[in-house]
């Protein structure tokens, strides 16, 4: 798909609930870094070096023997795109919300099924992702390890017998990977159990963020939990690690929704009919208050007090949302009163055609 | 419009904040107010991982190593000076790795616990690392075999890591 098809579409196949768990586990995530042998790393590269770290890697894509290990993929300069189509590329958690400063030297490579990204002149030279639906970790390392031969076959690496793939910084040093899995945790967050969840998570060298990244708080009960260890594991290990625990977060948001349900059935079933209610209903909706409610409504829907609502569609309106995808809609940007009312009733004609 | 945060009072503080380019607008009532403002109190933390890796060079170099920080030892290849490099806590190359050895390991070693790769070896470029790689799961594999007493099927893996052994001397590159 061509890249300005990707920023005019909300849609990305990560939001296609699928997978196991997926009423909990939104997407799996597996991140690597690579650097070029023989070239500084990017902080240090001015604008002629970077684009030869780019006209490399436009040469890897285009190589015919290693096809069918990358798919179809296209280049494109962050410069073309404007300020909104890049920032759309953030919210579809395509690109990092930090590769959108200094973009002149950067690049983006895309799968046409957006599956796969390819950020280039990022920290690293290379950081390739792989964007899955549901609990998939291990089948999105397995794409990337494929996508990694593939331009292996005509990129050097930087990369030590000892140290492994080498990186700008030595917390990314070794496997260079960053595995992620994003979790839908109201649950938790309603039995105020959260805090005890996270903090046990975090000793065992695992991370907990918000939506967006390192920096970014928790908006609409999303998490994402990501390895922090890239030395002395091998990819499979730290899959694996990531795995186990997020099973035992799955299964404690299991208990506190059936806890919920169980004991306060009248207050839980209050909270999702007034988070559909305003959903369909609301003249003026912040985005903030929007990611709250679907939230709300996301959890009626997985515990069948609402029926009739594809989760991949609430997916998919949670980037909708998002005030670069509306200034996109509707081909200006709009000062924050109206731009409200435009989001409530861009989020009025989503649910228009559902039952009452 | 409602508070954002309590969801009860009216929100009448209405924030806009501008963080490296990205405005962001938080709506609260009064109460919520003291609480989500960060600036409140004039004071912003520099809390970011360059920080704290560079804190943990200074710390490990220790106060005899400072003068040859100054000094600014550099990679050969990128220029990158040790000075810079405890500065930023950033690398400039694949050479500074090697170059900043001493370095990098205890450094390493707080971040992972660990200061050996375990993980992929590229295809291509692998070299001697794929083969030892290779050695290393066949003589894991020879282990389990003998152990269940399968002699046979060890006696083959124990000629594949010969054979191996035998490339890695032939190839005699470092």
């Amino acid at each position: 798909m061509p890249i300005k098809q990707t920023v005019n579409n909300a849609h990305s196949a990560w939001m296609d609930a699928e997978g196991q768990g997926s009423n909990i586990v939104i997407s799996s995530r597996v991140r690597v870094a690579r650097n070029l042998a023989g070239i500084p790393f990017p902080h240090l590269l001015d604008q002629t070096r970077a684009e030869e770290v780019i006209h490399a890697v436009r040469l890897a894509i285009a190589n015919d023997e290693a096809k069918h290990l990358l798919g179809s993929l296209e280049l494109s300069m962050l410069g073309e795109l404007s300020p909104v189509e890049r920032q759309i590329l953030v919210d579809k958690h395509l690109i990092s919300p930090e590769f959108t400063n200094n973009y002149q030297s950067k690049a983006i490579v895309l799968r046409d099924d957006e599956v796969v990204s390819i950020m280039l002149n990022e920290e690293d030279h290379l950081r390739l992702q792989c964007l899955l639906p549901g609990l998939q970790l291990k089948e999105a390392w397995e794409i990337i390890d494929k996508v990694d031969d593939g331009l292996e076959k005509t990129l050097d690496y930087a990369f030590s017998e000892k140290l492994g793939y080498l990186t700008t910084c030595p917390t990314n040093v070794g496997t260079g990977m960053r595995a992620s899995i994003m979790l839908h945790l109201p649950g938790l967050k309603l039995t105020k159990q959260l805090g005890v969840v996270l903090s046990a998570i975090s000793k065992l060298g695992l991370t907990v963020r918000g939506l967006y990244g390192e920096g970014t708080e928790a908006q609409g009960n999303l998490f994402q939990v990501s390895n922090q260890i890239t030395l002395g594991q091998s990819e499979e290990e730290i899959c694996n690690n990531l795995l186990v625990s997020t099973r035992h977060i799955l299964s404690q948001e299991h208990a506190a929704r059936i806890a919920l349900y169980q004991q306060r059935r009248e207050a839980v079933e209050d909270r999702v009919y007034r988070a559909y209610g305003t959903l369909r209903y609301a003249r003026i909706l912040t985005s903030e208050e929007a990611m709250r409610l679907i939230s709300d409504l996301r959890l009626g829907v997985d515990l069948n007090i609402i029926t009739g609502i594809n989760p991949s569609k609430l997916n998919e309106l949670m980037i909708k949302i998002r005030p670069a995808f509306l200034y996109k809609i509707n081909g200006k940007e709009l000062p924050a009163q109206q731009r409200y009312a435009f989001r409530a009733a861009l989020v009025r004609k989503e649910f228009e055609n559902l039952p009452q | 419009m409602l508070c954002e945060r309590c969801g009860q009072r009216p929100a009448t503080v209405h924030i806009t904040e501008i963080i490296n380019g990205n405005k962001k607008e938080t709506h609260v009532c009064q109460a919520c107010a003291g609480e989500v403002q960060p600036q409140g109190f004039g004071f912003a933390p520099q809390l970011n991982l360059n920080n704290f890796l560079a804190g943990f060079l200074h710390e490990l170099g220790g106060a005899g190593n400072n003068q040859v920080m100054e000094a600014g030892e550099k990679c050969g290849q990128c220029g990158m000076s040790e000075g810079q490099f405890v500065q930023q806590g950033f690398l400039g190359c694949g050479s500074c790795y090697s170059h900043f050895e001493d370095r990098l390991q205890p450094l390493l070693r707080r971040i992972h616990g660990n200061i050996r790769h375990t993980g992929k070896v590229p295809e291509r470029t692998g070299g001697r690392a794929k083969v030892l790689k290779a050695i290393e799961s066949l003589k894991e594999q020879l282990r389990e075999v003998v152990s269940r007493e399968e002699f046979e099927q060890a006696a083959d893996l124990r000629d594949a890591i010969r054979q191996l052994e035998k490339k890695l001397e032939e190839g005699g590159e470092a």
